[in-house]
């Protein structure tokens, strides 16, 4: 008894035949097990207790033991385990708390032979030993754990596990005292079955419930544990400390692992919740199944080996009420489908580009990639391990890195600084962003930003109808020659710039009377887009007009548009602090920033009537006085959409902003909440604080605002006791102190208060401005020289 | 029965924190309050407060808690005669209102007021209608229901079904809610604010449970009437005409307790008779107070403006002559192995969280039961948390339904029935005839599971639901 001789019977993988099969069950499954001669299983669940046989093409019911009128609870069964030894004894664990043996020897119907109501609570598992016939043992919710004589009416000996729920038991397959019990805490305990006062060892596995565990059938020191926390770890127990050896990071919570027998590295796992597949592992490789089996429409509940040794054959029971065998051979391979080929962009641009080692050697020779400069290849190379039945790919890794001028996101991120999007009259706003995206050699967006001003800045009232635009047709040569001049090098650039000027000159051509002729055209026009010549012609006059204007405006504003650009950066800021303001403090607030706010209107106020007259009186012929703005906007829309899909989600999200009301409605609230997150994170990617925060601010989602008002809370501490102010920001509940009063007034800040990173003394804005204008030192008098910038 | 010849006849020889309130109330100081101005209309207030004060953890715990009110409110106060608890309540209600999650920070609380404003309570709903006001964004909301954005609106139909029959969500209402669409929800956004309306509502039968009052202005927009006024705090003075008849209860309950331990292994009863225990308490749930209120009371609170089909109200789950929705298998679908998974799985933490809270409130114990040290409640609690569930159709497999009835007298199970059931309804009296010998803070702590077994029960038929419509 000591030396176990080892039961093999040898078994040659010849003798069991079959294919990838199942059969359906009546209801969900909890547990299956298999006989071991690898003939019959049992499948156990709430309402299901049956034993099918196995046959080369098909699974056949052998027996139903769910039996009675009213079947009883001890037949829901949360486990069952079929002995390795005896192949008549069957012993299932039930969700009430019985543990029931099964006689298949016994004439009569029911063979139900013994049962145990001991545990108090649900058992979760049941474990024959491997060689020992009449030795059960059991581990329940109760957090105990009992061994069976099944010659006896009780249980022989009991183990308390001290901590909560037990959720597997599993005897070792070598060691003849030897059994492990995981636990919900997360704690794995290891038994002498000789001593049930107290566990040999313990130690903490997993976060959260181990719901499973198993020995590993050859090496004696190895056990593989599943828990809620997605991992499966291997342990090697024979050090005096439990060292963890592999760990394999699964997708959800493991529900039963399963050693591959004859293959020292491989094990299966199937999850709990939500992942429906097997999985089987190479341990060495744990970040990529080896085999992946995907039949099951529900959660695997039960996996087996079908035969203990034999590596080829799996079955498999789940909630969705099947029962499957598995042919390791029909197994998909991920590895297969994985994708060797990485891809990376580094911090400064570069790029990491790893492929395999053939596909990388073509290319070098090729010299396939003109922009980047390629430095230098590295090779990994792994060792390989024949045992190891993965493919094996060398990959090779490449570095690019990319030279200082060919930042392609250079434009975007002078574009976001330089756009304005606020605080003046439309107009101005598009002529600004066109001067803005025609300096940084982006004619098309300027152009569009100009033909956005014409068409929105609501000329509608002026009835003088402008009928001869058609005339200018006759024109043609000067149009050409300008045009060439003054949008050289957009022309060549991009060619993505005839499209959008097809779409800009359908509008146009939309205000002729002649509809239906004149969409004709358009379609024409559409359709032949290389050929725009002649379209080009006959729009070009309003081109003209405008960039004629605009070339002369700009140059006249361009100082005094530089000033704009700096107050109004520095201050709007301000204006978002919003304090839940119950004072008059903040009124005052107001005031102190209203000189700013106002000397800045006064100077757009008066330079408004200019501009916009200008604007009019230039672009009143253009419209016919029946074609309000409304009527551009399914076309902006489409625009807009064009700019997005082409990635430019910059100009989408500035036209949107700028044309606020005009075009809002027209786009639905998803697609424009889409823009907007999208555009965000590439400006908080490229640390455009500033700029995404006003983008979010002038949005008019209110998904997009409520962003401003996350993480937005600051926790103060009063300065006299040191605990946290919760209530008010100013008073502070437990000493009844105002914590900042103005070194000024000595009155209480309650809005704003601005203080020296000096000497630390401060007040309202307001007076330590005043007080600064006129003194150097600091006015709480404690000699500091001050600064306010 | 059991004779209480043990006893002295010193009226207060309860444990430590009753002792003080007993003797200050023989200095005269003894006077019938209604507990207005205390933190809860149930508890006098100098036992909160005292409590409070005893602990250091609590009072650490409760600056921490940081309400929006400025002080500690009346929730947290009542919470923290179990501080231990509160820790982890309040780290779990921190993380679903103001950490990083799926749902914009004010939708959040308008969830609360959703929830809250089902069962009326009209505390909860003042405190996040408070919070939505310092978010400062779609004020108008707050105008009522009508004025919220489809989406939450289309939320209103599992909210009202999980506050009043949770068993009734099927994967339809959740495949409805995320089918794609211009108001869909993501199933994250989904599951935080299942996790939202099952937290509120379950927060809601504490407050009432634990009689929590108005914040600011006291009695005007509070459920309760203060004509419940007995004369019994809880702790028997020699006057009590019910004192020995209490005591004596006590011993039975303490009587049963031990015999129901002893007698596990010879009670053998058959499996048909434990299913059938399960059912007689199911269907004896039905009789247990819902009789005296067939009269739907219309809500008139400030709260009603959030709840549309008001109508909608709690029935009993196991109905005579009705076909009765299939018992929920506790060992099918498990907070621990299935629930946990999904919820942590979709909104990521918040499944410790929960898993945390659940366990301190079910593991919580002081060994004693009035005046008793050393006391195994383990029975009891389990019998108060699987009486929740069995009014919810929620089975155990492994749970004898017998111990239900031997350990819960008729008062008390009125009282759970009315707090986990129609909270709004629970009044002083019925908070008062159970368990009269018993401290308040033992009493806080029936709430407290009470809480958490109707949010886990909730939790598990909405989770429950969404498993489904994911598979």
């Amino acid at each position: 008894m000591e030396k176990m001789s080892r039961v093999t019977t040898a078994l040659g993988s010849s003798s069991i035949s079959g294919r990838t099969m199942f059969c359906h069950l009546d209801a969900p499954a909890n547990a299956i097990s298999v006989c071991r001669d690898a003939t019959q299983v049992v499948v156990a669940g709430r309402n299901i207790f049956k034993i099918y046989a196995l046959e080369e093409e098909q699974f056949v019911e052998k027996l139903n033991l769910r039996v009675g009128r009213k079947p009883s609870l001890n037949f829901s069964c949360a486990d069952v385990m079929w002995h390795q030894m005896e192949e008549n004894l069957l012993a299932t664990a039930a969700t009430n708390g019985a543990v029931v043996t099964w006689n298949l020897g016994k004439p009569s119907r029911n063979k139900q032979e013994q049962l145990f109501t001991e545990h108090k609570r649900t058992v979760n598992k049941v474990c024959f030993h491997p060689t020992e016939v009449y030795m059960l043992l059991s581990g329940s919710q109760d957090g105990y754990m009992k061994c069976f004589d099944l010659r006896k009416k009780e249980s022989v000996s009991t183990f308390s596990g001290q901590s909560e729920s037990v959720r597997d038991v599993q005897f070792s397959m070598k060691d003849y005292f030897t059994f492990a019990a995981s636990f919900e805490n997360g704690n794995v305990q290891l038994w002498d079955i000789r001593r049930p006062d107290r566990y040999e060892r313990m130690f903490t596995a997993h976060t959260g419930p181990v719901f499973c565990c198993d020995w590993h059938p050859d090496d004696r020191g190895w056990l593989a544990t599943g828990g809620r926390d997605k991992m499966v770890k291997v342990w090697d127990m024979t050090t005096n400390r439990a060292k963890e050896i592999f760990c394999v990071q699964t997708i959800a919570s493991v529900a039963r692992v399963k050693w591959r027998p004859e293959r020292k590295w491989h094990l299966a796992t199937c999850s709990m919740m939500v992942d429906h597949n097997i999985y089987v592992w190479d341990v060495r490789r744990p970040f990529i199944p080896f085999a992946t089996f995907e039949e099951h429409k529900d959660v695997t509940t039960g996996i087996v080996w079908r035969h203990q040794h034999d590596p080829h054959f799996l079955l498999s029971g789940s909630k969705d009420s099947t029962l499957y065998q598995h042919m390791f051979k029909d197994a998909s391979r991920p590895v297969d489908r994985a994708n060797p080929e990485g891809l990376c962009f580094g911090l400064f641009g570069d790029l990491a580009f790893a492929a395999k080692e053939s596909l990388i050697s073509g290319d070098a020779s090729r010299k396939p990639y003109p922009g980047g400069d390629r430095r230098y290849p590295i090779f990994f190379f792994k060792k390989p391990n024949p045992t190891e039945q993965f493919a094996h790919v060398s990959s090779a890794l490449s570095v690019f890195e990319s030279s200082v001028e060919s930042r392609h996101m250079d434009w975007l991120v002078k574009t976001a600084r330089l756009y304005l999007l606020s605080g003046k009259p439309f107009a101005e706003l598009c002529d600004h962003n066109a001067k803005v995206a025609k300096e940084l050699n982006r004619p098309q967006v300027s152009t569009t930003w100009t033909m956005l001003r014409i068409m929105f800045s609501d000329p509608a009232n002026l009835s003088t109808p402008g009928p001869n635009h058609i005339g200018k047709l006759g024109t043609l040569p000067l149009m050409n020659s300008f045009s060439m001049k003054e949008m050289g090098t957009g022309l060549v650039a991009e060619g993505r710039l005839e499209r959008s000027k097809g779409e800009s000159r359908q509008d146009n051509l939309h205000l002729e009377p002649g509809n239906s002729l004149i969409n004709s055209n358009n379609d024409e026009n559409e359709e032949t887009e290389g050929s725009e010549g002649q379209a080009e012609y006959m729009f070009g006059d309003a081109e003209l007009d405008d960039d004629d204007l605009y070339s002369m405006e700009h140059e006249n504003h361009a100082a005094e548009e530089q000033e704009y650009t700096l107050p109004q950066e520095a201050f709007p800021l301000r204006h978002e602090i919003m304090d839940n303001p119950s004072a008059p403090e903040h009124l005052q607030q107001d005031k102190a920033d209203s000189p700013h706010a106002s000397g800045n209107e006064a100077e757009v106020m008066c330079l408004t009537p200019i501009e916009s007259f200008s604007l009019i009186s230039i672009s009143q012929p253009l419209f016919s006085p029946h074609l309000p703005a409304q009527f551009f906007c399914p076309v902006v829309r489409e625009m807009l959409i064009h700019y997005a899909e082409q990635g430019d989600v910059q100009m989408a999200v500035s036209v949107l902003i700028v044309l606020g009301d005009r075009i809002r409605k027209e786009i639905d609230d998803l697609t424009q909440e889409h823009w907007y997150t999208s555009y965000i994170d590439l400006l908080q990617r490229l640390e455009l604080w500033n700029v995404s925060n006003e983008v979010i601010k002038l949005s008019t989602c209110s998904a997009i605002t409520c962003l401003n008002q996350t993480s937005t809370t600051l926790h103060v501490n009063c300065s006299n006791c040191k605990r946290p102010m919760s209530n008010r920001g100013w008073i502070c509940d437990r000493c009844h102190q105002c914590a900042s009063v103005c070194a000024v007034c000595h009155h209480v800040v309650k809005g704003l208060f601005v203080w020296c990173q000096g000497c630390s003394h401060g007040g309202h804005l307001e007076h330590v401005m005043n007080w600064l204008k006129s003194s150097s030192h600091c006015p709480a008098g404690c000699g500091h020289l001050c600064e306010y910038t | 029965m059991s004779v209480t010849a043990d006893f002295s006849p010193k009226p207060f020889h309860f444990c430590n924190i009753c002792q003080k309130v007993i003797r200050k109330k023989e200095k005269g100081v003894s006077v019938q309050r209604p507990f207005s101005s205390g933190p809860s209309a149930f508890i006098p207030e100098d036992e909160v407060v005292e409590a409070s004060q005893v602990d250091p953890q609590t009072e650490q715990l409760l600056a921490e808690a940081y309400s929006p009110s400025g002080c500690v409110d009346h929730l947290t106060q009542v919470m923290g005669l179990h501080p231990h608890y509160l820790e982890s309540f309040l780290r779990s209600q921190f993380y679903l209102l103001r950490m990083d999650g799926p749902l914009p920070l004010h939708c959040r609380h308008y969830i609360a007021i959703m929830a809250a404003a089902r069962h009326q309570c009209s505390f909860l709903v003042s405190l996040h209608v408070r919070e939505f006001y310092r978010m400062g964004v779609c004020l108008d909301w707050l105008k009522g229901l009508q004025y919220a954005p489809q989406r939450l609106r289309n939320l209103n139909e599992i909210n009202k079904i999980l506050a009043h029959r949770p068993w009734l969500i099927t994967k339809e209402h959740i495949q409805n809610l995320v089918k794609t669409g211009e108001h869909s929800w993501s199933l994250a956004e989904l599951v935080h604010a299942v996790v939202l309306l099952a937290h509120f509502h379950a927060l809601a039968s504490f407050v009432f449970g634990s009689g929590i009052n108005p914040q600011v202005d006291a009695q005007n927009a509070n459920a309760f009437q203060p004509v419940y006024i007995s004369n019994c705090y809880g702790c028997p003075s020699s006057t009590s005409p019910g004192a020995t008849d209490s005591v004596s209860e006590l011993e039975a309950l303490m009587d049963r307790m031990k015999r129901l331990q002893e007698d596990r292994e010879e009670d053998e009863a058959s499996q048909e008779e434990m299913a059938t225990r399960f059912e007689k308490e199911k269907k004896e749930s039905l009789l247990v107070g819902s009789g005296d209120f067939e009269d739907e009371v219309m809500p008139t609170s400030r709260g009603s403006r959030f709840v549309e089909d008001a109508t909608f109200g709690y029935q009993d789950f196991a109905r005579h002559g009705e076909d009765n929705p299939p018992t929920f298998r506790a060992q099918d679908y498990s907070w621990e192995d299935h629930g946990f998974s999904l919820v942590n799985r979709l909104y990521s933490d918040i499944g410790l969280l929960l898993d945390d809270k659940f366990r301190t409130a079910c593991d919580l114990t002081y060994y004693s039961l009035a005046s008793h040290e050393d006391v195994d409640t383990t029975m009891l609690r389990r019998a108060l948390f699987n009486y929740v569930h069995c009014m919810y159709g929620i089975r155990y497999d492994d749970y004898d339904y017998g111990e239900v009835n031997q350990l819960l007298e008729r008062s008390l199970k009125v009282y759970i029935k009315t707090v986990t059931c129609y909270p709004e309804r629970t009044t002083r009296r019925m908070y008062d005839s159970y368990w009269r010998q018993f401290h308040h803070s033992e009493k806080v702590h029936v709430n407290l599971l009470l809480m958490e077994a109707r949010m886990q029960a909730e939790l598990l038929y909405a989770l429950r639901a969404i498993t489904r419509y994911m598979t």
